[in-house]
């Protein structure tokens, strides 16, 4: 499995980036390359050139920023998943980029990239959407902000127009229970389902996000209503497949989808709960 | 490239596990699945652990890369070579440079190394004859021999 031959760029910083990707029609970002190299061996995707940003090694740190934590687009998992700072101040990240494939896979593979990637099988952006994260976009004309809750738009599309490029992610520091659980068949494969919560100031207070639930992470509404309205944890979280619309491939039907959500949902609230 | 200066031209496409076995014959490096799923082509690129298969050559320029060749140091195998030896935590050997290469890895990244923590960080590794059993207690063995003598 070789890639279709493709133009390579080296981008020296993201300004660099941005520049490069004006330069070039049909042109695609490399950082660690765990999700885009494999597509480009199946020839899924053929990119006409690459431009490697995997040496701007300043956009690879995790930043206190008073209420929030910076993480730069090229932290790789493994970083993330031993920061100090993460595993004190927002646990369910440096929980999440540990559960994503294997350490080699981890030693590559970025946070930002899975953003940017939008892949509804992964796990990163579930976190960022129950999170309420906030994403720097670096474009031709400056830098934006955007809500995760905007920024996913359906199956590997996000709000990124052509020239742009995902730097930064801000996460809240949490002090209160939080759980990610993702059940999958084999050690490094992608969620059949996963989800993610955070609570607030109190358990009729959380937010709930699904993984492979739908075309894009998605909240989940229904329970979050639930628990605003009082009910408990395990009654709540029978309305978790509400409003969702799971796929159905080798790693589970629709229906069985629907089916664990509610059942990982509530064991996820009772972790949450009891953290 | 295993302690020394390499410069050479690789087309942009090529991966690095073909350009380790087809341009530098180093072909202690397998190929199982060339899908990121099997850890046979594991290497260490800048001493951490990556798949050699799901990385452009190109994208290793600059970097220290050792592979399985480059263990053995002064004709004197390398602790987890030893190890695996003494262990019988091979069979067919074919996925053991890419495990050899995932416990360097992991000895490197420092932290514990119970049983539990040798099986759980060899998660991107499969072997499909011994059982796993072996393997971990050979890692185990050479972990707390590189522990004493402090050497990587």
């Amino acid at each position: 499995m070789i890639p279709a031959p493709f133009d390579y760029e080296v981008a020296e910083s993201a300004e660099h980036a941005v520049e490069l990707l004006g330069q070039h029609d049909d042109a695609k970002l490399l950082a660690g390359g765990h999700s885009l190299l494999p597509l480009m061996k199946l020839r899924l995707a053929s990119p006409s050139v690459l431009i490697d940003i995997g040496r701007v090694s300043d956009l690879s740190y995790v930043r206190d920023a008073g209420d929030r934590i910076a993480i730069g687009a090229l932290t790789c998992y493994e970083d993330a998943h031993f920061d100090e700072t993460l595993k004190s101040s927002c646990p369910i990240v440096a929980h999440a980029a540990g559960e994503v494939g294997d350490p080699q896979v981890r030693n590559r593979g970025t946070i930002g990239g899975s953003v940017a990637h939008g892949d509804p099988a992964s796990d990163i952006p579930t976190i960022m959407l129950a999170l309420n994260a906030e994403f720097v976009v670096r474009g031709p004309t400056g830098e934006r902000t955007i809500a995760a809750a905007d920024f996913f738009k359906g199956v590997f599309e996000v709000d990124l127009a052509p020239q742009e490029i995902l730097t930064e992610m801000r996460v809240p520091k949490t002090s209160s229970g939080w759980s990610y659980l993702k059940f999958h068949h084999r050690a490094q494969d992608w969620a059949t389902v996963g989800v993610a919560v955070v609570l607030g100031d109190g358990s009729n207070n959380a937010s709930v996000a699904l993984t492979s639930m739908g075309e894009r992470p998605l909240r989940a509404q229904g329970v979050e209503e639930a628990l605003a309205a009082g009910e408990d944890p395990a009654s709540a979280a029978r309305r978790a497949a509400e409003g969702t619309n799971p796929v159905s491939d080798p790693m589970g039907s629709s229906e069985y989808r629907r089916q664990i959500a509610p059942v990982l949902t509530r064991r996820a609230l009772e972790e949450a709960l009891s953290r | 490239m295993n302690g020394a200066r390499l410069e050479a031209e690789v087309e942009p496409r090529q991966l690095l596990v073909y350009f380790l076995r087809d341009n530098l014959n180093l072909t202690g490096t397998t190929v199982g699945c060339d899908t990121t799923s099997c850890g046979a082509c594991t290497i260490l690129v800048d001493g951490k652990s990556v798949k050699s298969c799901t990385m452009l050559a190109v994208q290793a320029d600059g970097t220290e890369v050792t592979t399985i060749e480059g263990m053995a140091k002064d004709g004197e195998l390398h602790p987890l070579q030893r190890a695996f030896h003494d262990n019988h935590a091979l069979q067919c050997g074919y996925c053991t440079p890419g495990m050899i290469m995932a416990a360097a890895g992991l000895i490197q990244r420092g932290g514990d190394m119970s049983e539990d923590d040798i099986r759980l960080g060899l998660e991107g590794n499969l072997c499909r004859c011994t059982g796993y059993h072996n393997i971990v207690k050979a890692i185990q063995q050479a972990a707390g021999e590189m522990k004493s003598s402090a050497t990587v």
